[in-house]
This record gives C-alpha cells, structure tokens and sequence, in this order.
C-alpha cells in the first residue's frame, strides 16, 4: 500500500515538475549578499545593528546530516531534493473524496502527520520548502561543529537519562502517527506527555535556546530591540525571551523554562548567554545544567544569521554548534493560544483510561 | 436595643457609600499633565521599562467593600466563604477598592447585567483567570503582576508575566483582524505626550475581572498610556460594546515603574500549575479531590 502511494507521488510529481521548480530560485538568491555586506546593514541610532523584524525560521536543513556527507549541497543536490519534497506535499494537498469510508480501526498504518487516523494534511502544515543558504551555499545541516556534522555522543550519565525518558523533553514533538501505547506509563500523568501538547512550550525547541525551525508549522519568530532588553518572540505558545543586556545572570536558586539569557554586543554580533534552566526543560535530555550561547548577526536587510553553541558536560561529551540564516518576513503573527482550547490533553488521558476499562472488561470474559 | 444599632448601622453603611461615590467621581487623570517624559531616539515619550498596576480592580472594576471570598455562599448571619475557598481564610478575602470606573457603575444593559452578576455567582467555574487562560485587555494592564513595555522606533510590544501573554502593538494599522483572539489586535498612534492604542478583534472569552464582569465579541479598547511622572503612567480605557453596554464607558488607574534594580519579567506558566484542576481526574492514579 505504501509503495502504491509512492509511485502514484512520483507520478504526480512529473507532472508539475515544472511548477515544482519555479520556486527553487532561492538557491541564487543574492548569494553574493552574505556575510560581507557590513556597511549596508540597518542600524539604530546607538550604531548597533538593528537585528529586528519579523522572521520565517521554517527550513528543510536538518540539525545533524549523515556522517561523512558534505555541509554543503550543490545546488543540483538541493533542488532535487526540494523538487521531491513540493512533489510530496503536493500530493499530499490532493483534494480528499468526501464520499470515502472511515479509516480502519487503528489507522491505515501509514507514517507522518498527514497518515493513520486522521492527522493533519499538507494544508495545515508549513515546514519550509528550501535548504538554508549561507554565503552564497545550500547547507546540508544545521551543525557545523563537530565538523561531520553531528551532535557528539551522550556521556554515560547522560545515556542512561536519555534510556530512563521518565519526563518529556522541549524539543519533543507528539507523535502523529502513534499506533498504540507507548511503555513506561506515558499516559498516566499529564506531567508525561510532551511540553508541547501540555501548550507549556511549543515542541521542536522552537522557543529554544537553541532556537530551532520545528519542521512543522508556526516557525515565526520576532525580534524587538530596545537599550536595555531584546525581546525574542516565539509564535508557537507565544513564549517571549526578554534578553537582559549587559546584565548578571540570576542567582541559581531561580530557574526558567527558556533559561535566564543575557546579552553583549561584541562588534556587530549580539551574544547571548542562557544559563539557569528549570530541570523540566531538558532540551534533549539535558540536565538544568545547560549552557548556551548564541550570536545574532544582521547580514544583509533581510537576513540575520542565527549561530548557537550547546553545553553540558553532564549530557554530551563535548560542546556542539551550529548555525542558520533567519529570514524576514512580511507575514503577520497570528495569536498561538494553545492552552485555552486545549482539549486533546484531557482527552488523550480520558482515552487512555477507557482504553484500560476496556481491555479489563474483555480480560474477564 | 438591637433593631436601634442596625438601624444606625444602615446610616452608617449609606453614609460611607455616599463618600466611597464622592471620591470615585474625581478623575485619577484627564487633564493635560505637565510633565514632560524622557524620549526615544525618535522624538517619542519612553514608555520602555517594568510597570505593574497597584490596584484592586482585578478583584472588582467597581468600588467594592472588602468581601470574606470571592465564591459565597450564605450563612445564618450573612454571607460566608463557600466551601471550596474556606480552607484560604483570610488570604482568599477580598481586599476592598474604591473602584477605577469612571462616573459610577458599569452601564450594562439589563440582560448584561443579570448575566454579571450570574458570572459573580459562578465564579469557580468561569473566571477565565481560574484556568490560566489569556487575560485579554485591558485585564493583563492590571493583573497583580509585572509587564513590560519595549519600544523601539519600528516596533512596540507588551510582554506580561501573567501566562507569558503578549502584544504586538502594530505602529502601522494592517486593517482588520482576520480573526478573533484573545488579546485581540492592537494598533498605535501618538497624541502629544499619549500613547494612544486600538484595540479590536476580541472574542468573548475573557473578563474584566475577578467580580464577573464581562464583554461580548463586539468589544473595542481605546487605551491611553501618559506618563506623568518618572516612574508613573497615566492609563484609560475606554470600553465600546453595544452588545453588552448601554455607552461606552471608562476606566483610569495609575501604572507604577518596578523601580527595584533587578526589576524584571519572571516565569509564571500557570498553565502547568492548572493541570491537577482541569486533567486530575484522568490521572491513571487520580489524587484526592
């Protein structure tokens, strides 16, 4: 069934391939603009860049790449891989017979966020369509250090926090396509499903830090830039950074969802260091004692380029960074109140207990 | 002897009703003040920094005695703590305000009116504050918490600590909303020394405060920020919703700055600190209720 599917995208994909291509000239867009272009950059009246506006994080660069595979794609790379993925979606945006039956009981066993019982379609999702592009060259991920381009291993602490997964982490997405129960009790507390379905941040450490695009939808992020404090905006649960400039960090007894951040400016650069995260973070299975550090550079008027480097001696062996472009955007921000109708918490616990009322009833006959 | 001191009690109680009207009739603001704020970098008066309301109007808009909860019930003398607030004592009392509604009681119309005081009655169920839902405006201005103002020449944005709510304050109108919510949308100009905000596009969902009052989807904000001191902003707003209201009516209360040194926006994701009251019950062990 799944191969069917498959060839019928492929099929699909032929015939507007030539659509598929127009957007795809991206790739040539300004390559000469980056990094280089200082003088022209926009700046406030304190000579500092002026980093605001408002920014499209959604990218088909993943975080970490294969091993042993380049940073970069050529530009051949990149558009193919881009002409599948406008191909996919736009099968996946195919009109749906309205007369067509349930699906089975269970799901039809199809994976991603359009398949099994009934996730959303390509219409609500929003992933992004192009590989990143810095200095002019399509980037195969995220992670430029360690340089093969992935995140070093777990320390042996950190492996067995990771093994135990007794609490949901930030960057956490529920899962979709989720056949059945998962073990360890993951519907027994709302305190086990993940942050983001809890509406207490949004998943794919969107709000990070790390900021990250959470290849799904809703990847708007603001900067607001003021003397004394940079507000950076999440749309995904409207979670809100206000980065304290030339300030200390709080004292350790405070913690914090997205940590406690405090800025420089070093040159051009805005630094950013986060410290004092709550222990109910854990982006990736960190403990509280996570670090980062992150650099906002303005380079050209529609671009600032995002740079962040990770830090836990208790979860990975070495520290780890990587970097993308942010790019602006005229799109407006819709409000992202996720908690007020969030019904599917209650309910996916409600069915899990009926579930088990269920499978008890039918263990007595 | 007892029938003689209530009937004094009475004359006591209207006298002091009479002063409480007295004294809520004079404006907190209106006139052109004097002062002068510290500007931006673009000409504009600096709005940026921590400010917080220090007022009883999230418990009641309206002047109000002290009251022993804010859910009731009677008792053989009166009324009483209702059960599901009694063990609180005198941390769940209602700390008594001479009300920051201008010219008297909210001009709801009679159906409104009935509907407030059934919201007043089922508090426990329908505050929206309760459940950590969005404040709405101009609720979030005076939650018993910190906000902050970020004023930029290209952008203005109001970030609260009650459930991380947030504003973008649109320098240029984008036309009409093209959705209810519930923050609504907001959009500025200046007028002088004020900041002068619009702000539409509700849904019906929020409250105005803790005593039930309310608005329908119809609400319009006009909102007037003025500084008029160092460290105080003069606040207004006026609330439009023919569907709930017989005239537009207002509201003005001073903000204070934090001027604490360290002053700054802290976590409060109540939305976690909700979960045992909306999802307990469907814990695989629920705890005592």
């Amino acid at each position: 069934m799944r191969q069917q599917l498959f060839t019928a995208s492929c099929v699909f994909a032929g015939v507007i391939a030539g659509v598929c291509s127009t957007p795809v000239h991206v790739a040539g867009q300004a390559p000469k603009a980056a990094a280089t272009t200082k003088g022209s950059i926009p700046r406030l009246a304190d000579g500092h860049p002026d980093l605001q506006g408002t920014f499209d994080l959604a990218t088909l660069t993943p975080v970490e790449r294969q091993a042993g595979t380049p940073i970069t794609l050529t530009d051949e790379q990149a558009a193919k891989l881009e002409k599948q993925v406008a191909a996919t979606k736009n099968y996946q945006a195919r009109p749906v017979d309205g007369d067509r039956p349930a699906p089975p009981v269970g799901g039809d066993g199809s994976a991603g966020p359009a398949g099994n019982v009934g996730g959303y379609n390509s219409f609500w999702i929003d992933s992004g369509s192009h590989y990143s592009v810095i200095d002019g060259q399509k980037r195969a991920s995220i992670l430029v250090d360690p340089p093969d381009g992935r995140i070093p291993p777990l320390t042996p602490a950190g492996r067995q926090r990771v093994a135990l997964n007794v609490r949901p982490t930030s960057d956490q997405s529920a899962r979709e396509d989720d056949p059945g129960f998962e073990p360890n009790g993951a519907y027994d507390d709302p305190e086990r499903r993940p942050l983001g379905e809890r509406c207490l941040m949004g998943f794919g450490s969107t709000s990070g830090p790390p900021v990250l695009p959470n290849y799904f939808y809703n990847n708007l992020h603001q900067i607001v830039q003021t003397p004394g404090s940079v507000l950076i905006l999440t749309e995904m649960v409207h979670d809100a950074r206000i980065v304290r400039m030339n300030s200390e960090h709080l004292p350790k007894t405070i913690r914090k969802w997205m940590g406690d951040s405090v800025g420089h400016w070093e040159g051009d650069t805005l630094v950013v260091d986060t410290t004092n995260f709550s222990d109910k973070t854990r982006y990736r299975g960190s403990t509280e004692n996570l670090h980062i550090v992150e650099r906002f550079t303005r380079v050209d008027p529609k671009t600032v380029l995002y740079r962040f480097t990770v830090e836990d001696p208790d979860t990975w062996t070495g520290a780890w960074t990587g970097e993308y472009p942010w790019q602006a955007t005229d799109e407006l921000m819709y409000e992202y109140a996720c908690h007020e109708a969030n019904y599917a918490l209650g309910n996916i616990l409600r069915g899990a207990r009926l579930k088990e009322a269920n499978d008890a009833k039918k263990t007595k006959q | 002897m007892r029938k003689t001191l209530t009937g004094v009690l009475i004359a006591v109680v209207a006298a002091a009703a009479g002063a409480l009207f007295a004294v809520t009739a004079i404006p907190l603001s209106g006139q052109a003040p004097p002062y002068r704020a510290p500007r931006t970098a673009d000409g504009k008066p600096d709005l940026n920094g921590i400010w917080q309301a220090n007022s009883e109007a999230n418990y009641d808009l309206e002047a109000h005695m002290a009251r022993p909860a804010l859910a009731l019930r009677a008792g053989p003398y009166g009324p009483v703590p209702a059960a599901a607030v009694l063990a609180l004592g005198a941390v769940g009392a209602v700390p008594p305000g001479l009300g920051v509604v201008e010219g008297g009681p909210i001009p709801y119309k009679p159906e409104a009116a009935a509907k407030k005081k059934d919201n007043q009655d089922h508090w426990l169920e329908r505050d929206p504050e309760i459940k950590c839902y969005l404040p709405g405006v101009p609720r979030a201005t005076y939650m018993p918490q910190p906000f902050q103002i970020l004023q930029s020449q290209s952008a203005l944005f109001i970030a609260y600590q009650y459930a991380g709510a947030v504003r973008n304050i649109y320098l240029k109108n984008p036309g009409p909303p093209p959705v209810d919510s519930w923050m609504g949308q907001s959009s500025a100009r200046w007028e002088g020394e004020t900041l002068v905000v619009d702000a539409t596009g509700f849904n019906d969902s929020t409250w105005f405060d803790r005593a039930g009052n309310f608005h329908s989807d119809q609400l319009h904000v006009v909102e007037r920020y003025t500084r008029t001191s160092p460290d105080v902003i003069s606040y207004e707003a006026t609330i439009e919703d023919p569907q709930t209201f017989t005239r537009p009516w207002k509201i003005s209360l001073p903000l204070y700055r934090r001027v604490e040194k360290n002053a700054q926006l802290m976590d409060f994701k109540c939305v976690e600190f909700v979960e045992e009251l909306l999802y307990g019950q469907w814990r695989k062990t629920p705890l005592p209720r």
